[in-house]
Order: C-alpha cells, then sequence, then structure tokens
C-alpha cells in the first residue's frame, strides 16, 4: 500500500503516540490534533487520505468535527466509539463516517479498517472487475464466480455482491445498502435485506452461524471479507 | 278505504307559518370545536359572493385567526353594550339586526343566553324575532343544547349544559346542516388549543371530550339531523297529498296526575312521538282542592313541567275532575284517538299506604291499570321530588313528648274500646289483659317512661269503665284493690322489661353499626398500599360517617405538623385552630371544640398515638360548629385508634422496605469493592509486570512473545470487566432500552462468535439453528452482549477443548436460544442464583476470573425485552450448563 497521509483527532496522548508508531511502520505520514477545533483546521489545511476521528473530544463532539469536514471534503473517516455508545457510532454513520472501531480496539483491525478505506478510494475510480480471493465479479457482464465455479446470482443479488465488494473490508450500513438497490422509499424495509443476505450467503457458501465471507455488525450493516 | 289524494289541511300549516319568514339554516355540532362557526362562515361568504346582503349579527371567534380571515369582508354588526357584575359586557344587537333588515344574518351560539336588557332571555327567542321580521339566519348549535337530548347528554358525558334550545326552534329550521369531525381529529385539534372552551371546570373539559362521550354525541347529532331531513320528507309528502302509512292513529299522551311532577315523562312522550311522527298531548288533572291549596301556597308543581311541554310543542289541556278521573282521561284518549299513554311513576310508598290512602296519582295509575285495555301504558321514572307531598303525612315539627303522649292515648283509648267491645264476651277480670297488652307494645315501641304513663293510664281508664262500681274511680272492695294494684306492678314489670329489651335492640344495632363503620374504615386502610392512601381513605371516612369536615395532620421532616389531607380538601388552618392541632399532638390528649384545651377552636383534635411514637392528629369540625355529642367522640376516638394503626403499618412497612434496600445496597457496595479490588487488579498486575519483562535484556523473541500476549490478552479482559460494570450501571439507571428490530439470531450468533474469535478458538461451537427461522424481535446489539457474555462464561467453566453447543427454535410467538457447555456444571442449587450479581462459581482467588457481573447483565437485558433467562444442568447426573433464553418472535405481518 502507498503511503498516504492520515490525520488522527484523538485527545488522548497514548493512543496518539501508539496509532502514530503503528501507522508509521505501514508506511504512511501521520498528522495529530488533540481538539476538534484543532482537527478541523488540519483537515482543512492538509487534505490527508483518511481521518481517524474519537467521538470525544474535549472542545465539541467528534460529530461536529464530521460535519464541518464533509462540507467541503468527501475523505475517508473512521470513527473510534466506545462500547457503550452505539447511538453517537449511529450517528456518525448517518453523518457522514465510512466506518468504526470500537475502543479498546486491536491495533490490527484499525489498520485492516484504514486499509479498506484507501482502497475503495482506488476502487471509484476503477475496473469492472473486483477480484477478492477466489471470488471474482464482473460487473460489464453481471457475472460471478467462485474459485472458478459460476454463482448463478439474480441482478439483486448481484448488485447487492458488488456493492459489498466494492467496499471489501468496509462497513456498509442496511440504509446504504437498500437505498443503493431498492431506492430511497425502501430505505427501513430490512427485511428484504436479511431475504437477500441469507441467499448470498447460500451461494457464497457462508454459514451466517460461523461467516467467511459476509459479516454481520449487529444493528448496523454488513461487511465483506476483505481477502 | 280509498285514501284521497288531496293535502292534508294541517301539514299546510307548516309551510304557511314559514310564508313571510325568513329562513333558519342550523349548522349542528356534535361538540365545541368542529368547526361549526367556519362552516358558517364560509357558507355566508358564498352567498354574500352571489350578491345576498349579509350582516354578521354576533360571530364569536374566539381568537382563531382561520375564522377571523372568514370574517373580513363582511359586514359586522357593532355589539351593545351590557354592564353585568361590574364588568362591560357585548350582546348581539337584536332590534338594531331587525332595523338594518339584511337578507341574511348570521347569529352564531343558538343556545347562547343574553344577558338582561334585551329582547329576550335567550338568543334562540332573539332568532324567532329575526326570522318573523322575514330575514334569513344562519346559526350554529351543539347538540348537548337541544332541550330533549340535554337528559341523554348529561348521562353520556356527566356534564350538564344549562343552556337548552327547545326543539320546537330545531324544527322550525328550513335546513340543518350537519357539521362532523371524528372524535380523534377533534381531541388532537383540542389537544392543540385550537378548541375554545366556555366556562368550564377543566376537569369537566376533559371528561367532556373522552373518545367515548365524542362518539356517542357523534352519533346524537347524526341522529339529530337525520330525524330533521325525514321529517322535512313526511310534511312535503303530506302537504304534497302524497300516498303513504299514515301513522295517526297511535297518538301519545302524556298524563300528569294530580301532584306529579313528570318532566321526565315529557321528555319521553316528546321523544316518542317525534320517533313515531305523531303528534302528542299533555294532560294535566288537577282538582278543585289542588286549585285552592295552589292558590293559597302560590306552589305549582306541574307549571314548570307545563311550560316544558309547551316549549317541546305538546298540545296540552288541563282536566278538572272530581271523582272518576280514569274514566275522563280515558273518554279523553279515546277522542284523540290515542294509542299510548305515558305517566311519571308514583313516589315510592309502602303497600299499606299505598292501599289504604292512595294519593290520587296512584288512583289514576290503578285504575288506568284496570280500564285501560285498549292502551298502551307507559311508566316513566321521575328523578324529582315533588315540591309538596300530597295525601297524609307525619306532623312535622311537633315536639317529640307532644307525639308521644298522643301516641299514648289513642293507645289507651284503642284499648279502652276493644274492652267495651269484649265486655260482654268475657269476664271482667280478662279485660286488664287488654290493657296489659297495650302496655307492652308502648314499652317495646316507645321505652319505659311512656309504659308507666299507659300503665297510669290504662289503670285508671280500666278502673273507670270497668271496675265496679263502673264510671266512677272509686273502689269496691279490697279484693278489687289488690287486683288494680297487682294490674299497676305488673304493667310496670312487664314495660320495664319490654323496654329494655327494646334499648338492647337499640344498643345492638348502635353497636353493629359502629362496629360496620370502623370495618367499613379497616378494609378500606388494609387495602392502602401507600401513605397517602391510607390518609385519604381516613378523612374521607370519618369524614362520611360522622357527617362533619375532617382533617389528618402528620409531622414533616423537621418535626412541624402539616395537614396530610382533609376533606373536603382544605390546605389551611387559622392559628388557633394550629395550635389546638399541636396540643393534641404535643400532649397525646384531645384538643380543641367539646375539650378542655383550647374549646373556642372549631375544631376538635384527637391525637394519633402509635406504639412508638405519636405519628399525628386527627381533626373534625361541624359544619353548623356544634361540638361532637358523646357517641360521636367514642365514635371518632374508635377511628382514631384505627387510623394511628393505619399509619403506623405503613410507616413501619416503609421503614422496613427502606432498611431492606439500605442492606441491600451495602452488600452489593462491599461485593462490588471486593470485585473491582481483585477483578481489575488482577489484570493489571500481570500487565505491569510483562511490560517491565519486556525491558529485560537477554529476553529471547519467544519470551518477548509470551508477554505481549500476555499483556493483549490481560488488557482484553480488563476491558470486559469494565464494559460489564458500566453495562450494570446502565441496567441499574433503567437507561438501557431494547430499540428492537427483526433480527436474524443465527447472523447474531455469528457475529458474538467474530467477536470472541479469540478466546473461542481452542473450543469447537456447534450451531443447530434452523437457516429459515423467523426473525426474533430483539435489539441486536444487547442480545449480541448477552450471547458474548453466555459464550464467554462457557468457555471458562468449561474449560479448552470441551465443546459448545448452540442451539435455536420457536414455539409459538417466542424463540428459544440456548447455550449449552460441557463443564463441570453448577453446584447443586446455585441455578437459581447464577443470575444474581456478584455471584460466581467458587470464590476469591480459586475461582475463575470474573466480576460475577456477566449473568446478571444478561437477565437485565433480556428481562427488558420481556424475555426469560434460566440455567439447568444439560445431563441428569449435573455435568454441563444450560442457559436458556427465551425471546419474543417479530410478528409475521411486520416480517414479511
Amino acid at each position: 500500500m502507498s503511503a498516504a497521509r492520515i490525520l488522527i483527532v484523538e485527545d488522548e496522548t497514548p493512543i496518539r503516540r501508539f496509532l502514530r508508531v503503528a501507522l508509521e511502520a505501514e508506511g504512511h505520514l501521520v498528522s495529530e490534533a488533540a481538539t476538534a477545533h484543532e482537527g478541523v483546521a488540519l483537515a482543512a489545511k492538509e487534505a490527508p487520505a483518511a481521518i481517524i476521528l474519537d467521538l470525544g473530544l474535549p472542545d465539541a463532539d467528534g460529530i461536529t468535527v464530521l460535519k464541518r469536514v464533509r462540507e467541503w471534503s468527501a475523505v475517508p473517516v473512521l470513527v473510534l466509539s466506545v462500547r457503550s455508545d452505539e447511538a453517537g457510532k449511529i450517528a456518525a454513520l448517518d453523518a457522514g463516517a465510512q466506518d468504526y472501531v470500537t475502543k479498546p480496539f486491536s491495533t490490527g483491525e484499525l489498520l485492516a479498517r484504514l486499509r479498506g478505506l484507501l482502497r475503495d478510494r482506488a476502487a471509484e475510480a476503477a475496473p469492472a472487475v473486483l477480484t477478492l480471493g477466489p471470488l471474482a465479479i464482473d460487473a460489464a457482464d453481471h457475472r460471478a464466480s467462485l474459485a472458478g465455479e459460476d454463482l448463478h446470482l439474480t441482478r439483486k443479488e448481484f448488485d447487492l455482491l458488488w456493492l459489498l465488494a466494492s467496499h471489501a473490508g468496509r462497513l456498509v450500513t442496511q440504509d446504504m445498502i437498500l437505498r443503493a438497490i431498492w431506492g430511497p422509499a425502501h430505505a427501513g424495509d430490512s427485511q428484504y435485506l436479511r431475504v437477500y443476505i441469507r441467499q448470498l450467503r447460500a451461494k457464497l457458501g457462508d454459514d451466517a452461524a460461523d461467516p467467511r465471507w459476509i459479516f454481520t455488525e449487529p444493528g448496523v450493516g454488513y461487511r465483506l471479507a476483505d481477502r | 278505504m280509498p285514501e284521497p289524494r288531496r293535502p292534508e289541511p294541517e301539514a299546510l300549516l307548516p309551510e304557511a307559518r314559514r310564508e313571510g319568514r325568513g329562513r333558519l339554516k342550523v349548522f349542528l355540532g356534535a361538540a365545541p370545536g368542529v368547526g361549526k362557526t367556519y362552516a358558517m362562515l364560509e357558507a355566508a361568504r358564498l352567498r354574500a359572493a352571489e350578491g345576498v346582503k349579509v350582516l354578521v349579527g354576533v360571530v364569536e371567534t374566539h381568537g382563531r385567526a382561520e375564522t377571523e380571515a372568514l370574517l373580513r369582508g363582511l359586514e359586522v354588526l357593532p355589539r351593545r353594550r351590557v354592564i353585568h357584575s361590574g364588568r362591560i359586557l357585548h350582546e348581539m344587537d337584536a332590534d338594531a339586526l331587525i332595523a338594518r333588515h339584511p337578507d341574511l344574518a348570521l347569529i352564531d351560539e343558538l343556545a347562547h343566553s343574553n344577558l338582561s336588557g334585551g329582547r329576550h332571555e335567550k338568543r334562540w327567542q332573539d332568532v324567532e324575532d329575526v326570522l318573523a321580521a322575514g330575514i334569513d339566519v344562519y346559526t350554529t348549535l351543539n347538540v348537548q343544547h337541544v332541550e330533549t337530548l340535554n337528559d341523554t347528554v348529561a348521562r353520556i358525558t356527566g356534564v350538564r349544559v344549562r343552556e337548552t334550545v327547545p326543539d320546537r326552534v330545531l324544527e322550525m329550521a328550513d335546513e340543518i346542516e350537519l357539521i362532523d369531525l371524528p372524535p380523534d381529529e377533534l381531541i388532537a385539534r383540542l389537544r392543540a388549543g385550537k378548541v375554545y372552551v366556555q366556562d368550564q371546570a377543566a376537569r369537566a373539559v376533559a371528561n367532556f371530550f373522552a373518545k367515548g362521550n365524542l362518539t356517542a354525541l357523534r352519533e346524537l347529532a347524526m341522529r339529530t339531523a337525520a330525524d330533521r331531513v325525514d321529517a322535512q320528507l313526511q310534511e312535503h309528502m303530506a302537504a304534497n297529498a302524497i300516498a303513504g302509512p299514515w301513522p295517526t292513529q297511535e297518538r301519545i299522551l302524556v298524563l300528569l296526575p294530580e301532584g306529579a311532577v313528570g318532566r321526565d315523562a315529557i321528555r319521553i312522550g316528546k321523544r316518542s312521538a317525534d320517533r313515531a311522527r305523531v303528534e302528542w298531548f299533555v294532560l294535566a288533572l288537577t282538582s278543585l282542592r289542588d286549585e285552592q291549596n295552589r292558590r293559597a301556597d302560590g306552589q305549582d308543581e306541574a307549571g314548570p313541567a307545563l311550560r316544558l311541554a309547551e316549549r317541546l310543542g305538546a298540545d296540552i289541556s288541563t282536566l278538572q275532575v272530581e271523582g272518576d278521573a280514569v274514566s275522563e282521561v280515558l273518554d279523553f284518549a279515546r277522542r284523540q284517538n290515542i294509542r299510548r299513554i305515558v305517566l311519571p311513576r308514583p313516589p315510592r310508598r309502602p303497600w299499606l299506604a299505598r292501599r289504604l290512602l292512595p294519593t290520587p296519582h296512584e288512583q289514576v295509575l290503578a285504575g288506568l291499570t284496570r280500564q285501560a285495555e285498549a292502551f298502551e301504558l307507559l311508566l316513566v321514572g321521575d328523578d324529582e321530588k315533588p315540591l309538596r307531598q300530597r295525601g297524609r303525612q307525619p306532623a312535622p315539627d311537633m315536639p317529640k313528648a307532644l307525639r308521644q303522649a298522643a301516641m299514648l292515648l289513642a293507645a289507651v283509648a284503642a284499648a279502652t274500646l276493644v274492652a267495651l267491645a269484649a265486655d260482654r264476651l268475657v269476664p271482667v277480670l280478662s279485660l286488664s289483659l287488654i290493657y296489659m297488652t297495650t302496655v307492652v307494645a308502648v314499652a317495646s315501641r316507645l321505652g319505659l317512661g311512656p309504659a308507666i304513663a299507659t300503665a297510669g293510664l290504662s289503670f285508671l281508664a280500666y278502673n273507670f269503665f270497668f271496675a265496679p262500681p263502673r264510671f266512677t274511680l272509686k273502689i269496691w272492695d279490697q279484693g278489687q284493690f289488690l287486683t288494680l294494684t297487682l294490674f299497676l306492678a305488673a304493667s310496670i314489670l312487664t314495660g320495664n322489661l319490654a323496654a329494655r329489651l327494646r334499648n338492647r335492640v337499640i344498643a345492638q344495632r348502635a353497636i353493629a353499626d359502629r362496629t360496620r363503620k370502623l370495618y367499613d374504615f379497616s378494609r378500606k386502610a388494609a387495602g392502602a398500599a401507600a401513605f397517602d392512601d391510607v390518609v385519604w381513605a381516613a378523612v374521607s371516612h370519618v369524614a362520611t360517617v360522622l357527617e362533619c369536615e375532617s382533617i389528618l395532620l402528620v409531622p414533616d421532616e423537621g418535626g412541624a405538623l402539616a395537614i396530610a389531607g382533609a376533606f373536603p380538601p382544605e390546605d389551611r388552618l387559622e392559628p388557633r385552630e394550629r395550635s389546638a392541632a399541636q396540643y393534641a399532638f404535643d400532649h397525646g390528649e384531645p384538643a380543641g371544640r367539646g375539650s378542655g384545651t383550647l374549646p373556642a377552636s372549631r375544631w376538635l383534635f384527637l391525637p394519633l398515638s402509635g406504639a412508638e411514637r405519636r405519628l399525628g392528629t386527627l381533626g373534625i369540625a361541624y359544619e353548623d360548629g356544634r361540638e361532637p355529642s358523646p357517641a360521636d367522640r367514642r365514635l371518632l376516638e374508635a377511628q382514631a385508634d384505627q387510623v394511628a394503626l393505619a399509619l403506623e403499618r405503613i410507616r413501619l412497612s416503609e421503614d422496613l422496605a427502606q432498611s431492606r434496600v439500605a442492606s441491600e445496597t451495602e452488600r452489593l457496595r462491599s461485593a462490588l469493592l471486593s470485585s473491582v479490588s481483585h477483578d481489575l487488579r488482577t489484570p493489571l498486575v500481570s500487565i505491569l509486570g510483562a511490560a517491565e519483562g519486556l525491558d529485560q535484556p537477554g529476553l529471547g523473541p519467544q519470551g518477548r512473545d509470551i508477554l505481549v500476549e500476555t499483556i493483549r490478552e490481560e488488557g482484553e479482559r480488563l476491558d470486559r470487566y469494565i464494559q460489564n460494570l458500566l453495562d450494570m450501571t446502565r441496567l441499574g439507571h433503567g437507561a438501557l432500552r431494547p430499540n428492537a428490530v427483526p433480527t436474524d439470531l443465527r447472523e447474531l450468533v455469528g457475529a458474538a462468535r467474530h467477536r470472541l474469535r479469540g478466546p473461542l478458538r481452542d473450543n469447537p461451537v456447534m450451531v443447530t439453528i434452523p437457516e429459515d427461522m423467523a426473525p426474533a424481535h430483539v435489539d441486536p446489539i444487547l442480545i449480541e452482549q448477552v450471547v458474548v457474555n453466555i459464550l464467554d462464561n462457557a468457555r471458562k467453566y468449561a474449560g479448552p477443548g470441551t465443546p459448545i453447543r448452540i442451539s435455536a427454535s420457536t414455539q409459538g410467538a417466542r424463540a428459544t436460544l440456548a447455550i449449552e457447555d460441557e463443564g463441570p456444571g453448577l453446584p447443586p442449587g446455585a441455578a437459581g442464583q447464577v443470575f444474581d450479581m456478584f455471584w460466581r462459581v467458587g470464590q476469591g482467588d480459586g475461582g475463575q476470573g470474573g466480576t460475577g457481573l456477566g449473568l446478571a447483565i444478561c437477565k437485565g437485558i433480556v428481562e427488558a425485552h420481556g424475555g426469560t433467562i434460566r440455567a439447568e444442568p444439560v445431563h441428569a447426573d449435573g455435568r454441563g450448563t444450560r442457559i436458556a433464553i427465551e425471546l419474543p418472535l417479530t410478528n409475521p405481518e411486520l416480517s414479511h
């Protein structure tokens, strides 16, 4: 992965310190902000490739930072949330965050999410064919194959898989999927989604109770394994 | 018989009456706020646009902007100023309205009562004048103001409306437009403050606007409007000689016998006449005596009823009858082709009184029952009592002694008459037994004193009338003297016995009554769970039983007496009363009215003493300021004891509950302390130790990996503890509200396993959940936490390498999720405790790591979903643990 500039907005010095070590070990450039104010300023000034944003900041809510940044930039944002704050996490996703990790998080997990966010940027400009390990998806002729075997997906199943795959490793919220595939009028119809996810899992040979491809984030959305 | 096809003369009358008159249109609504005024104004604007000269006589906008907007552009008549109770108010100026002579006048709120100084008392009378002047009128009316519906509405809503409009006015209307609004919308409008409610207490309004009421009123309004349409149709048919079955044979008579009030009978008569669309008559019976009475005291029962009948449009006749009233009534009925006779039910009286001294009312009823074979009789109960009761009744305020004297004189006289009659048949001496019987009867009715007096009188009467020489008070011989003396003595003795028996019966009855009253209270108080309920039960009960005002004061936290409750409710006491209450409380003895202390106080206060402390004081006062009688005092004292007992019971149980909470809190606090000191510190010890170990020179890569792994694992463990503590706090504060959505349990289990993939790597997990299982209706985030906690427990207690089985199934509307391990199982008897806070298998350092919170949290979360959780052994020998969770399923209609 190429070097990218990552902005960390987090008030806890120890967390910033070990994140910097971990990110720099991955070859990234790191900027640090300890307050919301500083965070917005640096996001504007340095145009980072991704932002790691803590929701609890001393001078303002992390969501405020997110909303300010979203006024001019679509930069991927990874939110650090605490586990008892499901509402805050969902609010952040609604406000335009791409993904979250729950504190305390493992550094490995955080780096994997960040890779997902950075690669997604690349995928936007890209190709009609996505390959995730044995899974190959061809947007041009609407075909997907697993280890060379055609999956025989229906139109909607294909759209769903394409959406998840183009965000591989990244959280895709239920809301986002429903809007993208069934249209805004069906934003609340999560029962469609459950049915199609079940069918897709069956075709991928995946087990909801022990997933290898499609991971459920309870109450939030789905995440396709990034291989 | 062929019907002649020509208009019936009477049918032409309504039409004729309308010639030259203005036309009346009524906008009828079920309740305030349905938009009658608005509709009226809209209709008027349309007419105005057609070029009709519209004048607003009076319209109440109640400050509603949209209504005011509709008024714009319409000409508004200036209102007449009226000074009423020192305030300037405005009334419609009917005179000016008629003088202006518009084509159409808008007159809001037909039921309005005018303030003094206008043409009429009621606005509908003004409207009649306006119509008579040839002006068309638009007006508004709520159905509860319609005279004959007034009672029905009061019964439905519990709110009686004083302002009524005679049905005649509504019948006069050429057009009725029903303004309908569904009750829900009306309630919404009310909540939004869009309904102006006139001079009604807030509670009455809340009652009135209950949905049930509104629905009933709406139906009533619809029916009224529909009836009117029918009536119009019928008028039209009659006027145009359209043939039809004319039910003219079945006319209705409301009969008001002498002395009857009969308003309800009149209303019912009117309703049935309307239903059957027939004419109706009211016949009032009077007698010469009645006329004279009326002239003498100026009271007149039938008067108001007849006026009501007149307003309701009855054909009224009065019949002065002497003797056979029933025949005359039946004659009248036959002449008028009447089939149904409605009459008020006579007031209830004892059977004997009805037989021996029937009132004219009862006579008429009895006569009709016997003779009126071809008629339908309808008896109507009447709530109202006649102003004056006819017939015989006990003379009211004769002093008690005088009445008793009269009674015993009468008794002796009666006895003498009987004895005179029996004189020829039995020996003279036996006649004394007749007197003896009288004495016993008087004793049992009136008590000892009158009995002795009766004995004396009897003695004299017997002596005078029967003992020879007769008709003198002389005594013939000594034997006779002895007989008479013995008679007197025996009379007094038996009289005394009878009187004592009577007194005992009275006393027993009083005791029974008192016991019942006390029992009533203890029943009420025992059912009361809270302090305030007991207080309320006490004051209301004392007030009812003693027919007085009552008040209860208890010391507040600072020890000062404060009013806890009063009946009727009262929240202040005069200083003098307060010091009486304080004295009673401080000294534990009665104070105030009728006691030795502060007798000038209006209230009498009794202390309420519990076993250990004084609880407060109970006070009573009579409206007329009298002292409580000794009997009342005794009853009050007994009540005070009961109240004290009840209050003490509540206080004790409150104290008990508080101390129970306190000890529970104490137990939890110490458990928390030991948990924090042990469970939080242990991982920290490992982390710090391992971190320092990394610094050691000569540490090989393998040792380094072990230390790093230790730090990571112990850190994760610490995180779980803290999370548990946080979750517990959230549950404890009730801050945890499940956001339930259809959730696939298979996915949920997958997510939980994914989260625990590290700790679970050494345990095979087997999942048996049907792919197509119906989704559960749960908060996925919270239930995932539950599954994580249970899986983590299973792993910890069963040990590495043991399998964990997860299964789910549905029964009816519930899903059961079960997680089984193959560990040693729970200790016997522990199944109920595992969900308690800080409970763990094996305490202290020897036990497994854990805060003892995990399962307590699970229970909290599951129960917040309305589910259940239980623990049980998997195998018959107690090995293995199964945790089974029952959760609600998603309603299938929602999920597909």
